[in-house]
């Protein structure tokens, strides 16, 4: 750690479990002022300050390499720890209890299932999307309500129980309404790829970063208080 | 509401864009990563690169340039062109690519799709499919039922030069079974003449399945692209020659399909 001044940049733990594409992600995060670390087992999460899931594809390979590399116990033990974590498409799915596309049992760390996209006129929803907010929330910072976000997916997370609305930060439609964006204080979940949806997308990883980096809660709670909601 | 995306494509060789492009202030016109970059800025809803070179040689070079394209354009990239294994679509995709299309790999053997799909999702396996109007025999048809017959498409592989036996919306729909997520439609017909797209081999093929379908081959003007959307299905509309040459800007081709009530994402501010 010696090696971090005062105004060392962030370090962002990107979690690789061989779920795709990290070159966009991490370059991504490198531009909004982030310095990205490429994570694979546990032990380096110990050195780092927030950590993103990305990810695409089906659930269940992706659960049995996190377990194989240690990381269930650790991204549960993360969140429980109220540090910062943003889900990215599978990524998001993943912290929901299981998913119907191939029966896998996921993180379980947020209530609901990962369900088909039923109702879908075409499939999989493939492209730009409008992403409307339900509540004001410090993740959509400078970005204009609607604005259009890049999706590609077939399956969506469904939050259940008697916290599910508070959960959900915004809603998209593609045959139906689902929750495009989710959070629970530092914990956040996107369905679309930031990463991939040019000026708006760069804007939201900055706001995650900045909320990380902030200690977050009180900018939460800033923002939240300053829209009047409770 | 889900937006119908506006693509450029760029014919890669050797790591360097190929056909001519009329950009200015470019640093370097034939480097695929710049000319994706002023796509991105201009409103490009997402860049393919179509390897029309491709051999197993020269994959370092191409894995180079989507992983420069991919470190500096925040928009989806598609690849296509001569890959053949799960294994090179791994490479693909780590090199920073988020979906990778399959053209003869996938007409010579089509569970290669299926492989690819499973392994890294529908959504990630994009089929490219060029079709050619079938032509009847002369004489066959004496009793004008020629005129009824519905039109048919035969697919062309290996760039466009060799037919197959093989009908173009069954080979769709097949292409899907196999896991494909999203279909590239070129009508070898139109491509390069500028005489609009098929809308009826789009129709043809959007009423056969229920994947996206992008539009490719014959775009002329903004009217092209409207009716590919209109009358012809397509989740996503692609051209090459009438962006590379700046006859109309993608700015200009969304304005127009805005107009005529087909939701498109709005161009950056600075592009307008």
């Amino acid at each position: 750690m010696s090696s971090r001044g005062p105004a060392a940049l962030p370090r962002v733990a990107i979690l690789d479990y061989g779920a795709g594409n990290l070159v966009s992600i991490g370059r991504a995060l490198e531009v909004v002022g982030a310095r990205p670390v490429i994570v694979t087992g546990a032990a380096a999460l110990r050195d780092v300050d927030a950590l993103v899931v990305p990810g695409v594809g089906a659930a269940a390979p992706a659960m049995v390499r996190l377990h194989r590399r240690g990381l269930v116990r650790a991204i549960r033990g993360w969140v429980a720890a109220g540090r910062p974590l943003l889900g990215i498409c599978l990524g998001l799915q993943l912290l929901f209890e299981g998913s119907d596309e191939d029966g896998a049992r996921t993180l379980g760390i947020l209530p609901g299932r990962t369900v088909r996209l039923a109702g879908a006129p075409r499939l999989p929803h493939i492209g730009w999307n409008d992403v409307v907010r339900r509540r004001p929330h410090w993740l959509f910072d400078g970005i204009a309500d609607g604005a259009a976000f890049y999706f590609v997916h077939s399956y969506v997370a469904c939050p259940a129980g008697a916290g599910a609305s508070q959960l959900v930060v915004a809603d998209t439609t593609h045959g139906e309404s689902f929750a495009s964006a989710v959070a629970r204080g530092l914990l956040a979940g996107v369905q679309f790829h930031p990463e991939r949806s040019g000026a708006d997308g760069l804007r939201l990883l900055r706001n995650f970063v900045t909320a990380a980096t902030l200690g977050g809660p009180a900018d939460a709670v800033r923002a939240v208080a300053a829209a009047g909601m409770d | 509401m889900l937006r119908v995306r506006v693509i450029p494509c760029l014919d890669v060789a050797d790591g360097r864009v190929v056909k001519g492009t009329r950009f200015v202030d470019l640093v370097d016109e034939g480097d695929p990563p710049e000319l994706a970059a002023v796509y991105a800025a201009e409103g490009a809803d997402e860049i393919v690169y179509l390897d029309i070179a491709a051999t197993p040689r020269r994959r370092g070079t191409l894995l180079d340039v989507v992983h420069r394209t991919a470190s500096r354009v925040f928009v989806p990239l598609t690849v296509g062109g001569g890959v053949r294994t799960v294994r090179e679509m791994r490479d693909v995709l780590r090199a920073g690519a988020d979906k990778v299309s399959f053209n003869t790999a996938a007409v010579l053997d089509p569970s290669l799709v299926r492989r690819c799909a499973r392994r890294f999702g529908s959504q990630a396996t994009v089929v490219a499919i060029d079709a050619r109007r079938r032509v009847p025999a002369a004489g066959v048809r004496t009793d004008g039922g020629a005129a009824a017959d519905p039109p048919a498409w035969e697919v062309v592989i290996r760039g466009g030069r060799e037919p197959v036996v093989l009908d173009a919306v069954e080979w769709a729909g097949e292409a899907v079974a196999m896991g494909a997520g999203e279909l590239l439609v070129t009508s070898m017909d139109r491509d390069g003449t500028g005489s609009g797209f098929d809308v009826e081999l789009l129709r043809a093929i959007t009423s056969r399945v229920t994947v996206p379908v992008i539009a490719s081959g014959g775009a002329a003007g903004p009217a092209d692209f409207v009716a590919a959307v209109r009358d012809g299905g397509a989740a996503a509309v692609l051209a090459a020659s009438i962006f590379h040459r700046r006859i109309h800007s993608i700015a200009a081709v969304k304005a127009a399909m805005a107009a005529a009530g087909i939701p498109v994402r709005p161009v950056p501010e600075a592009a307008r």
